[in-house]
């Protein structure tokens, strides 16, 4: 038994101090092959009597499963170390750049017009579009604006040959909603709009968006409230807005809006001209012509309209001080957009 | 309209701040747009007198001059031209100091002694022009303080008016607003009737009343011409932006500025008979003040005589018949011109003037008898002469008509939220110079006739609610009924198709919707856009059929500025005309060129047509999983061969190819660029999704390599195998493209890969084979094929 003894702290040293996969079987092969030493200690079982065979024959098998035990444990960790070793010969250089995945952007007018869509649908409303080539009654008459009225002149029409014009705003959107659609109306028209005006702070192509609200018992107070709620989370500040009396022959009584300067926060600076004030939009009550003219109820509804300027708000938002670049379409600018 | 403080102080006597009256009038709606000071500021400036002139003895343009203040007697070295004995002169005396830090010293010019500097009107800052000294009237008094003599310092408002605003088109006007503004009793300017002196009158004849229902004239015979402006009045001119030219044209542009009437004067000798106010002959031609000659349509008014057209009614006077140094006999006209009659003439003919500017917005038609009663004193203090009696011709049924409009409390309590007592709102309105009555429950209130912009409740909402402060007014959010947004579920929202894009590395690009018609002729189809009558540019005249005029501009910009790799897209409105018909609906346009991918040391490609259609062919996954069809299409813009025609349920909805090399080249892009031009509307119009039951039984994947001519589409291999109708079949890939050895010339070996399943059981192995041998069968009887050993 002694025998046996040493044969398992032989083996198991072995094992110990076997370096590769290699020598390890040859351990194996010399104590568990069927020539090795502990099948060989199984043979003199038959030796022994019947009584003492039980005892003896678990002792070998302890010594047996003991030697496997560890032989496999052995086995796995030389396994281990060598695909490690096979892993750090193929080792790459995780510094190296990964394979790029690039992901586009938007272009910033889109994004400042998803916010707005956005932030209005919030409140309920919902988006309404129009075609760019309008006919004179959607784009001027029906909003109060004959043909000889002077704001026409404040427009830069441009003009096609058979009367029809490229809108000069986003309130021909208005009509044809009202036109459409019995009240309440909550809409915003988002788009693009043209005047036949080109120079360092006019392209001829911009976007607006136009809001409308028809209900009853909309006020003048309902207009403040909801543009100094827009102008607050649009630019996620607490804002100073303030409302100027101005004309729109579309709605009446009329209002310029100013926003406090979002780069100087009202101490005054080139983007504000020194003022501290910002004009980013005109708004009003709905002209009780442009009801008629639509066939909405004046004596059960009123209303009210805005509208401003997409790009100006982005422009502020964004800090860009060139209007010109939204249309270049220069990556190194749209890039800057991402996501 | 740019209006001097003190002008306006005149009338309004208030003590409110320059910065107060600027931030009163802006939120009023009398925006102001500018403050700027009248003159450069200036200290010890007087009214000097030129005593004796004497030449330098060492500089030909150098005078050495005596000048008096009144007190002592100065020597002072002058390079004036006009510089002579008895000239009245602004004079800055030694330690005077002309705008921020010009001090006079005395200097020596040449080796002689100057004791202080003579001033022309540029060095002070009273105008633009270099032209000598400044020339004073001679009862100015030498020692006077000049800028006392000026109303200086004074500060000049450009206040930018709202086309509704024709009213404060006047110095008058604006003290009217900022009297209620800072309530302020206004002193208006007194028109007091000046009594005839002879009885000289001239005829005037009304054809046209709907455009001139009301005129004015009045006859001013010996009228010296020649006598000049008083400085004060060239001043406030100056300050309002308008330059003197004879006291005649001043006086008449005074009493324009000082109560909002345009006034024209005629030399009454050019008048051939009585003055008729007529519509233009068609063709007639008028030589205008300013040397134009024009030729008039009969929608224009025109002042004429017996002989011919003299004056664009309330534009500009005719060259004929104006003032001239030789006249002696003034005829004086202030009428009223109807502002639809007058609006659009004036820009029609490139002209836009003080008149017109007032005349399109409205001028009050009770005020031409006034005006002209004002321009008559004036015109006899400054000119002489012997007055005709004031002539008023009119057609009381063609002019305006009082405005009677009545205001309720309700109203006003619906639309602002506040309740203001009535003598507030009476109070507001007659400072505004409406008549207000107090009726039950409002007022009737008669808007003053220079008011155009008053005619329904609102109007005098609007009134009330600047005059109170649109500030003041309370704020709320609308009140609603809570309901419940619609979800179209089968609509794709078009920011996801964005976003897709986007995350695909395709750039959203906003180009311009006219394009050069070169190029879309180019790119185009051959048939021509929509123009634009009125272009900002020839290569900005016509509206885009499609998207690729644009997107290429945008490709070559960035290509032009180095970009290896052009990836963008844009949605938006395009325009295809048919006959009568104008369709605009939304086009959805990509380009990609150069690299495929950022650059890597993994190694690079060109973009290819497969990266687009990859693209594509995700639009219709995200679109409701909606399977787009290709097919071998020809556009002339598109290369031959790489270019298809692109359908979804059945319907064409564009092309996708590569721009034509020959165009490539023209357009100096040097590699490849792949262009989809495609409806959008299809693109996000899915379907909700109708779930079908899974098969719970192992799916089998069985490869095939099958030789087919080369004029076999890959579309035929998949149609033919859909013909089958097998619903055990569940797809056939292409995994492998082959032709070279071993491959016949003209033919192409496709690897497809069948992936096979049975909804209810396990497919065995002859089950299998039988649905290959099927696939083969069908395939070479559709198409040609044959199975590679």
């Amino acid at each position: 038994m002694d025998n046996l003894q040493s044969i398992q702290e032989e083996a198991l040293a072995l094992i110990e101090s076997a370096d590769s996969l290699g020598h390890l079987d040859e351990v194996r092969v010399k104590f568990l092959g069927k020539k090795g030493l502990i099948s060989a200690q199984m043979k003199t079982l038959g030796q022994l009597s019947a009584e003492e065979r039980p005892e003896a024959g678990a002792k070998i098998n302890a010594v047996r499963d003991r030697v496997t035990v560890s032989l496999e444990a052995k086995k796995d960790a030389l396994e281990r170390d060598a695909e490690t070793q096979s892993l750090m010969r193929d080792a790459i250089d995780v510094t190296m750049p990964g394979r790029p995945q690039d992901v586009a952007g938007l272009h910033p007018v889109t994004r400042t017009l998803d916010r707005l869509n956005r932030l209005f649908a919030s409140l309920g409303y919902t988006v309404a579009t129009g075609p760019e080539i309008e006919d004179d009654w959607h784009n001027f008459e029906a909003l109060n604006i004959p043909s000889h009225h002077p704001a026409r002149a404040m427009h830069d029409t441009f003009y096609f040959d058979d009367g029809r014009v490229l809108r000069t705003h986003t309130s021909p959107v208005q009509i044809r909603t009202m036109v459409n659609e019995e009240p309440p109306i909550r809409i915003i028209a988002p788009g693009r709009v043209y005047r036949c005006d080109s120079d360092l702070t006019h392209t001829p192509m911009f976007h607006q968006i136009e809001g409308l609200v028809v209900d009853r018992d909309i006020s003048f107070s309902d207009l403040k409230g909801t543009i100094i709620t827009f102008l607050n989370r649009f630019f996620e500040a607490d804002l100073d807005v303030r409302f100027r009396p101005s004309y729109f022959p579309f709605t009446e009584p009329s209002a310029e809006v100013d926003v406090q300067c979002v780069m100087c926060e009202g101490s005054g600076c080139r983007v504000c001209s020194q003022t501290g004030w910002l004009e980013v939009m005109g708004c009003g009550m709905v002209h009780p012509k442009v009801f008629e003219q639509t066939g909405v109820d004046t004596s059960m509804y009123t209303g009210f309209a805005f509208g401003m300027g997409v790009e100006r708000l982005a422009m502020l938002r964004y800090g860009i001080g060139d209007l010109r670049l939204f249309y270049e379409n220069d990556l190194q600018f749209l890039n800057q957009f991402h996501g | 309209m740019k209006a001097s403080i003190s002008w306006l102080k005149s009338l309004c006597p208030t003590d409110l701040s320059i910065d107060d009256i600027v931030r009163r009038l802006t939120m009023a709606g009398l925006e102001v747009d500018g403050v700027e000071p009248a003159a450069k500021p200036w200290t010890h400036v007087v009214v000097g007198e030129v005593l004796s002139v004497t030449q330098h003895p060492d500089a030909d343009k150098l005078n050495v001059c005596e000048v008096t203040d009144g007190e002592s007697t100065y020597q002072v070295v002058c390079g004036a031209a006009n510089v002579r004995v008895g000239l009245k002169v602004p004079f800055a005396r030694v330690g005077a100091v002309i705008g921020d830090d010009f001090r006079i010293q005395q200097a020596k010019l040449r080796g002689v002694d100057s004791h202080g500097m003579l001033c022309g009107a540029d060095e002070l800052g009273l105008s633009d022009e270099r032209d000598g000294l400044m020339e004073l009237p001679d009862h100015f008094v030498a020692g006077s303080d000049f800028a006392d003599l000026l109303s200086l310092p004074d500060h000049v408002v450009e206040v930018d008016l709202t086309p509704n605003r024709g009213d404060c088109l006047s110095i008058t006007g604006l003290a009217r607003e900022l009297g209620v503004l800072s309530q302020t009793a206004v002193r208006y300017v007194d028109c007091e009737a000046i009594d005839p002196e002879s009885d000289e009158t001239h005829d005037v004849h009304l054809s046209a009343p709907e455009g001139c229902p009301c005129y004015v004239g009045r006859v001013i015979e010996h009228v010296d011409v020649t006598k000049p402006t008083p400085m004060w009045m060239v001043e406030r001119l100056r300050r309002s932006g308008i330059r003197s030219i004879d006291a005649i044209v001043d006086i008449t542009n005074y009493v324009m500025l000082e109560l909002g009437q345009p006034m024209h004067a005629f030399d009454r000798d050019q008048l051939v008979g009585e003055i008729d106010v007529r519509m233009a002959h068609p063709g007639e031609q008028l030589v205008l003040l300013d040397g134009k000659t024009l030729t008039l349509s009969e929608d224009v008014l025109v002042i004429a005589d017996q002989e011919k057209a003299l004056a664009l009614a309330g534009i500009m006077g005719g060259e004929h018949s104006g003032i001239s140094e030789r006249t002696t006999t003034v005829f004086l006209e202030s009428a009223y011109f109807d502002p639809i009659t007058i609006a659009g003439k004036a820009r029609r003919y490139g002209l836009h003037t003080d008149a017109s500017a007032r005349f399109e917005r409205g001028v009050d038609w009770q005020l031409a008898e006034r005006a002209c009663q004002r321009a008559t004193a004036l015109m006899l203090d400054i000119c002489g002469g012997v007055p005709g009696p004031v002539m008023i011709t009119d057609n009381e049924r063609a002019l305006p008509q009082l405005q009677v409009v009545t205001l309720t409390h309700a109203r006003i309590k619906q639309q602002l939220k506040i309740e203001l007592a009535s003598e507030t709102i009476q109070q507001m309105l007659q400072a505004l110079g409406f008549d207000v009555d107090v009726i039950s429950d409002g007022f009737q209130c008669v808007a003053p006739s220079w008011r155009f912009d008053i005619a329904i409740e609102q109007d005098l909402i609007e009134e009330i609610a600047r005059i109170y402060g649109y500030n003041n007014l309370p704020t709320s959010l609308p009140a609603q009924a809570l309901t419940m947004a619609a979800v179209p579920e089968a609509e794709t929202p078009l920011m996801r198709l964005k976003h897709y894009l986007v995350d695909q590395d395709v750039q959203e690009a906003v180009t311009y919707s006219f394009v050069d018609p070169e190029m879309q002729a180019l790119l185009g189809d051959g048939v021509q856009g929509v123009r634009l009558a009125n272009p900002i540019a020839s290569n900005l005249a016509e509206m885009r059929r499609s998207l690729m005029p644009g997107l290429v501009e945008a490709v070559r910009h960035n290509v032009n500025r180095q970009a290896a790799r052009v990836r963008i897209f844009e949605t938006g409105q395009c325009f295809v005309s048919s006959g009568d018909r104008l369709d605009q609906s939304e086009r959805l346009g990509i380009a990609l060129y150069g690299q495929q991918a950022p650059l890597h040391f993994s190694g690079d490609r060109l973009v290819d047509f497969f990266d687009l259609k990859g693209v594509i062919d995700g639009l219709g996954m995200i679109n409701g999983g909606g399977r787009l069809s290709w097919s071998s299409g020809e556009h002339p813009a598109l290369a031959p061969g790489q270019t298809a025609c692109v359908s979804l349920n059945g319907q064409s909805i564009g092309m996708v190819g590569r721009l034509h090399p020959r165009l490539a080249r023209e357009l100096d892009l040097p590699k490849p660029l792949f262009l989809a031009d495609l409806s959008l509307s299809p693109l996000l119009s899915g379907q909700v999704t109708a779930f079908k039951a899974i098969s719970r039984y192992p799916r089998v994947l069985r490869d095939l390599a099958v030789l087919v001519n080369d004029s076999v589409a890959w579309q035929q291999i998949v149609d033919a195998v859909e013909s089958l109708g097998d619903s055990r079949i569940q797809s056939v890939e292409l995994f492998d493209v082959y032709r070279g050895t071993g491959v016949p010339e003209g033919c192409q070996s496709l690897a497809l890969s069948l992936s096979l399943q049975d909804p209810e059981k396990t497919l065995d192995d002859v089950a299998i084979q039988e649905l290959v041998d099927q696939v083969v069968r069908t395939l070479g009887e559709q198409t040609g094929a044959e199975l590679r050993g």
